[in-house]
């Protein structure tokens, strides 16, 4: 009996990180809001019970991925603005957690002016948020950036919000 | 020196040779010189019964037309086709108004080989200007074409051509994240297009060698920036700079010997080094803790001038390569002037600089420090001398789509370059081929 339900946990927990592990990590809102975790307060409920099985690492992971992966800065700027400072704690908590676990920060600008010079600003929005980071005890080997400049939008278009949208820092574990 | 690591590889031929159908350079005149010359050139003769191999007059009078300043006679208008000197009546040429005349004839010289003999005269006085005899393989007419357009552009203008060359430009095609970026050479026309590289990661800043024979780029296929050198004929390839951070903005050395590039090393700080391709000794340019990027050589080799936002915005400054702790400022005018190239012969910077909002190539005069704005789109970059110093090359917007335009040194002539499908973008002339 015993020895079933608990075969039965490892074979849950098991199927838990194995669907966490293939969730696309840059999508923070979109996956994590299955029917079972509807009441979000209530954190007593059977939401918990699938959480408590997984391993607390990967648990703040999932912290870290639901409370943001994305980080946006004003024009020609790479200053993180307060509303962006809780995305660096999660993650901080999470890379803390142990020193094995990696994050690579891909950087971005929007499309005006050279390329090259954007190639410079992405860099240095990724390094703000790799200080950032190294400020609440990460680790430089836990870190790579990269820079795409204006290489890679996250949305096309010439316009304030498409700008908007593209000057930022993607947070992004395993690629 | 992990990070020095040389890997070579060769791309498939196939695909490297293979020419592009569906990516064609369409060219639109936008705006030509009022008083441009008017020139005649008439269809070659061919003695044979079979049709001509190839029409040569037909590119020549293409190419005068696109440098702008000449303004080729329509065929349709030409009351005579001479094929030889004697037989031009120079007084129905004036009638027509035209100031020059070309005629020439096409003759096979051997298996698989052409001779084109052709002769230039001002039709005002009848002078015999000059005179030639070239040849090709059936498989080299369009080249041999743009040599004589070559010849007769720096008889009329005593500025060499720059019909023979070739441009290198970065095409995107989908849209984000699912893009196919696409490193081709085609030729000034457009035409004879050829996929160098290509990658579902970005490609980006080409840099030719100064012998034509290769490109330097940048390319993010290992999932961060790495800096290639490729060489065009045998699509050998080696990777010249991996190192943790930015490896960008790639420039070669007048003797080719040497590379300027952009580095962020670990501590993110990015700045100019110069790398000597034979040892791999890296040699730092610049020390500000800003962005110090998009290098480009003086032609003696001495400078490299550079963008930097030391000051708070991007502006160009120059560093002697022997004396490299010390950076003077070369713009003045405006809060964004970036990414400069030096014009062959020294005197002038064309760069990207903000007029008004809008970003827009401009020439800075360096002895008078006048600046000249060229363009007048939202959002140009890119700009790349041609190698006779007559016209620059950028990139532009065109209804959303990423485009090539040339504008003459003096701005009066202007030409967008669109591809058929996607973005290009990035171009960059090639320097003149070696004599033959």
């Amino acid at each position: 009996m015993r020895v079933a339900q608990l075969m039965l946990i490892v074979m849950m927990s098991g199927f838990a990180l194995a669907a966490c592990k293939t969730k696309p990590q840059t999508l923070p809102d979109a996956s994590n809001a299955p029917e079972q975790t509807g009441a979000n307060t209530n954190s007593a409920g059977s939401a918990d019970t699938t959480a408590r099985a997984l391993p607390a690492d990967e648990q703040l992971k999932q912290t870290a991925i639901q409370t943001g992966t994305i980080i946006y800065f004003d024009y020609d700027r790479a200053e993180i603005k307060p509303e962006f400072v809780p995305i660096v704690t999660a993650h901080a908590k999470y890379l803390n957690a142990n020193n094995a676990n990696k994050i690579r920060l891909e950087g971005h600008s929007d499309e005006r002016g050279s390329r090259e010079y954007n190639i410079g600003l992405g860099e240095r929005r990724a390094q703000a948020v790799r200080r950032a980071l190294m400020l609440q005890g990460v680790t430089e080997a836990q870190i790579t950036t990269v820079s795409y400049g204006e290489e890679r939008p996250a949305v096309q278009g010439s316009d304030e919000a498409a700008y908007a949208k593209n000057r930022r820092v993607e947070l992004v574990y395993g690629r | 020196m992990l990070n020095l690591v040389r890997s070579l590889a060769l791309l498939a031929i196939a695909a490297f040779v293979a020419p592009i159908a569906n990516a064609q350079l369409v060219i639109e005149i936008t705006r030509g010189q009022e008083n441009a010359v008017p020139i005649a050139v008439v269809p070659f003769g061919w003695e044979s019964a079979n049709a001509a191999p190839f029409d040569v007059a037909e590119v020549v009078a293409a190419d005068l037309q696109r440098s702008g300043r000449f303004a080729p006679l329509d065929r349709k208008d030409m009351i005579d086709r001479p094929t030889a000197g004697d037989q031009i009546r120079f007084q129905d040429w004036r009638y027509l108004k035209s100031d020059f005349i070309v005629v020439g004839k096409l003759t096979p010289n051997g298996a698989d080989r052409y001779t084109a003999q052709f002769e230039l005269f001002n039709v005002l006085n009848g002078q015999r200007l000059t005179g030639q005899t070239v040849s090709a393989t059936a498989s080299s007419m369009r080249a041999m074409s743009h040599r004589v357009a070559d010849i007769i552009f720096e008889q009329l203008t005593g500025i060499r051509g720059a019909f023979s060359t070739r441009i290198a430009f970065v095409s995107a095609e989908g849209t984000p994240p699912k893009q196919q970026y696409t490193l081709i050479v085609a030729d000034a026309d457009g035409e004879n297009q050829q996929k160098i590289a290509s990658s579902t990661e970005p490609i980006m800043s080409p840099a030719w060698s100064p012998d034509g024979q290769s490109l330097a780029y940048v390319s993010f296929e290992s999932k961060a920036s790495a800096i290639y050198v490729q060489v065009l004929k045998t699509g050998e390839r080696s990777r010249v700079s991996a190192r943790a951070g930015i490896n960008g903005a790639p420039a070669w050395s007048p003797d080719g010997g040497t590379l300027a590039l952009t580095l962020s090393r670990k501590d993110g700080d990015v700045d100019v080094y110069t790398l000597k391709l034979s040892s791999q000794t890296l040699t730092r340019m610049t020390f500000d803790p800003g962005i110090d990027t998009e290098p480009s050589w003086s032609a003696d080799g001495n400078k490299l001038y550079f963008s930097s936002d030391r000051a708070g915005s991007p502006q160009i400054y120059e560093v002697d390569v022997d004396q490299p702790q010390r950076a003077t400022r070369v713009t003045f005018d405006g809060n964004y002037n970036a990414r400069p190239r030096l014009s062959p012969d020294g005197k002038q910077l064309a760069v990207v600089h903000q007029d008004s909002g809008n970003f827009r190539i401009a020439v800075l005069d360096l002895k008078t420090k006048g600046m000249q704005v060229l363009s007048g789109g939202r959002q140009d970059e890119s700009p790349s001398f041609a190698p006779n110093g007559a016209t620059l090359i950028y990139a532009t917007q065109d209804r959303g789509r990423g485009v090539l335009a040339t504008v003459s040194v003096d701005g009066r002539v202007q030409q967008k370059l669109a591809a058929s499908t996607g973005d290009v973008r990035e171009p960059v002339w090639s320097p003149f081929p070696a004599s033959k």
